[in-house]
């Protein structure tokens, strides 16, 4: 039987960083790369795909972008990301928190939001560049509404400040914001899960429960909310940290059983189906009911509405029956890039997020058309993954350095995400 | 060249003034597939109205993107007007505009029932969700406000019409657009009223070529072209969801 928990024994190769703190603690000659480390791949290839999927979704108008998973079913790749994150997450503070503990492991958790932060501000001022540089050069009147986007630029003290409070959030930089917050909360979160990992998962049920019925909501600048609500994404990252500390061991039985299975299929399909109503309205809209239709949409991303996260399950279900931990594609060349790229997320996402401006910058000065969205998505790709590999490249050679003892780790990674 | 020509057509068009039955004042070239002119829905009262030979009162709220600057002649509403004329012959079709730029769903929604008051339409149609998406209303917000107002219309017995957003491509990932479409959507499709899908019909102008919606020209001429495909697609979408060929024929 195949479980995601149970998976994870060796440890994480190019969070080494992470795991080798703990190692020291623990065991006294540190820096031990385990021959036989076991990398629970899985994750890794999921992240990667998560990753290149955000990246295709944030091209404006794709085509490629129909292969993405938000076109087939409620969900998309932010709930595999969020998901995953949490997972790796607790898993890899979550030893440090046993092995060295709370204060430690939160001391760690912090060095990676203020990374995580500062990465957040890097994209920032790079949006910042790209909508001067729009508001200085095009000014046509069909738009001139539409310019209003570029209004907070007549006041960019307020701008700034609100942006580096994360109160003041552009489109396509939602997630860092929210990460930020899960992340600054996860010595917390550890905390309970050590003392009850259940009660842990069930308090955060709750939380998610009381967001949607009080409505609350963080606020934004210069008005709305968060596009992603931290209390109600917080499930899918504390649900994630609750199956890496043994929630999806213990769930294995439910996991293998043949009616779990049929449920997720039912529900996939069904979801495929509303997908396809919505996505063709005119030539399927008809065989959607009204009822359902009023009942149903629209499906809420903001609070993470409960049919994303219920298809979220479903998918997750059924890919953990049918991909084994062992499957053996997952060390095959062809796979790589994606592991790769699940490996160093956040380097790479935010890679994606600024390949996804500079796409949009291609397509709108030199040209555009299908052909074009297909070369920026493949290219994209490209060098998604040549990155990722460079940076593997250089943790491995900084490692084998480190391990003879020639330079002092000068390697700032604290942890896996 | 195309673009040489069809301003020239235009020019001619509104230098003949609007009484001119100016048959080619729309350029050719923006014709928008079926399937996006398609709607469940029904404006019954436009149809009443027309069948019964009263005039046919059509109210236009709108933000700034339902005008040109200086140019409101040109502007979609104005084209509506104009081609209703044409294809209505002998009924007569009055149209204001009332321009709300700068306010959100909700701020207009709040007015919509004194404008029906004061002006009596048959239809009002109401385009919106811009200003909303830039200054990043909560979508659920925003959404609540449509239907509220979109409520008080049909409790004030009038047909409405949805225009949704623009599509702009330049600002495209500046802005959050698809959750106000959705929501858009959405409440036309509770209250069962027709959505004029303005952002797929540009879009698919600008994918095929039609017009280069990333154009950063500061002239006029291209927002007066894409208004009058607008106004023109706006009036064949009344006039087949009203049924009003039919009507005609009667």
């Amino acid at each position: 039987m195949t479980s995601i928990a149970d998976t994870i024994n060796g440890r994480p190769r190019a969070e080494s960083t992470a795991v080798r703190d703990v190692a020291e603690t623990t065991a006294a000659p540190a820096i031990t790369l385990p021959a036989v480390s076991e990398r629970e791949l899985r994750l890794d290839l999921f992240r990667g795909l998560a990753l290149w999927l955000i990246f295709l979704d944030h091209l404006p108008n794709n085509i490629v972008a129909w292969l993405t998973i938000r076109n087939y079913g409620f969900s998309d790749a932010t709930e595999i990301f969020i998901f995953i994150s949490g997972y790796t997450a607790a898993f890899v503070y979550g030893r440090a928190m046993l092995q060295s503990g709370f204060v430690i492991a939160s001391a760690r958790i912090l060095r990676r939001v203020w990374q995580i932060y500062v990465a957040h501000v890097f994209l920032f001022t790079i949006f910042l560049a790209e909508i001067s540089y729009v508001a200085t050069r095009f000014e046509n009147p069909l738009y001139s509404e539409e310019m209003g986007i570029m209004d907070f630029l007549k006041q960019p003290d307020v701008a700034i400040i609100q942006a580096l409070i994360l109160r003041f959030r552009p489109v396509n930089l939602d997630v860092l914001p929210l990460y930020i917050v899960l992340m600054l909360f996860l010595p917390l979160i550890l905390w309970l899960m050590k003392w009850k990992t259940d009660v842990t998962l069930v308090l955060s049920a709750s939380l998610y429960a009381l967001t949607w019925y009080f409505d609350w909501y963080l606020s934004a600048y210069p008005n709305g909310v968060w596009f992603f609500n931290p209390f109600a994404w917080q499930l899918l990252f504390v649900f994630g940290a609750w199956c890496a500390l043994g929630g999806a061991r213990r769930m294995s039985r439910i996991l293998s059983s043949q009616v779990t299975l049929w449920i997720c299929i039912a529900y996939l399909a069904f979801a495929f189906c509303v997908a396809m109503t919505w996505n063709f309205p005119t030539q399927l809209g008809f065989l959607m009911p009204k009822w359902l239709e009023n009942w149903m949409y629209p499906v809420n991303k903001t609070d993470l509405d409960v049919l994303r996260f219920a298809h979220f399950l479903a998918l997750a279900a059924i890919t953990v029956r049918f991909l084994p931990r062992d499957w053996p594609p997952l060390k095959s060349i062809w796979l790589r890039p994606l592991i790769l790229c699940g490996q160093h997320s956040l380097e790479i996402f935010c890679l994606g997020v600024f390949l996804a401006f500079a796409g949009h910058f291609v397509l709108a000065e030199v040209a555009g058309g299908p052909v074009m969205h297909v070369v920026i998505s493949l290219a994209g790709i490209l060098i998604m993954s040549g990155m990722a590999w460079v940076i593997s490249w250089y943790k491995r050679s900084a490692d084998k350095d480190a391990k003879k003892g020639a330079v002092g780790n000068a390697d700032m990674a604290g942890g896996s995400l | 060249m195309r673009a040489a020509i069809l301003s020239l057509i235009l020019l001619t068009g509104l230098l003949a003034g609007p009484p001119a039955r100016a048959e080619e004042t729309p350029p050719p070239a923006c014709d928008v597939p079926a399937s996006l002119l398609n709607s469940d829905s029904t404006l019954a009262k436009v149809a009443a109205a027309v069948k019964s030979g009263k005039p046919l009162n059509v109210l236009v709220v709108g933000s700034r993107s339902s005008t040109i600057a200086s140019q409101e002649a040109s502007a979609y509403p104005a084209r509506l007007l104009e081609m209703l004329k044409e294809k209505l012959g002998p009924v007569p079709v009055n149209l204001s505009v009332e321009i709300q730029s700068g306010k959100t769903a909700e701020e207009v929604a709040a007015t919509l029932v004194k404008l029906v008051e004061a002006k009596n339409p048959t239809l009002v149609i109401w385009q919106t969700g811009t200003y909303d998406a830039i200054r990043g209303i909560d979508p659920d917000d925003f959404r609540s406000a449509v239907d509220e107002g979109v409520a008080a219309l049909q409790k004030a017995g009038v047909d409405v019409v949805l225009v949704n957003l623009q599509y702009s491509p330049r600002t495209e990932t500046m802005t959050s657009v698809p959750p106000y479409l959705d929501n858009m959507r959405v409440v036309a499709q509770q209250h069962d009223i027709p959505l004029f899908d303005r952002f797929a019909i540009m879009r698919h102008w600008n994918d095929s070529g039609d017009f280069d919606l990333f154009s950063a020209t500061h002239g006029v001429e291209l927002a007066k072209r894409v208004h009058a495909c607008l106004g023109r697609a706006l009036t064949k979408f009344v006039i087949d969801t009203a049924h009003l060929d039919q009507a005609q024929q009667n």
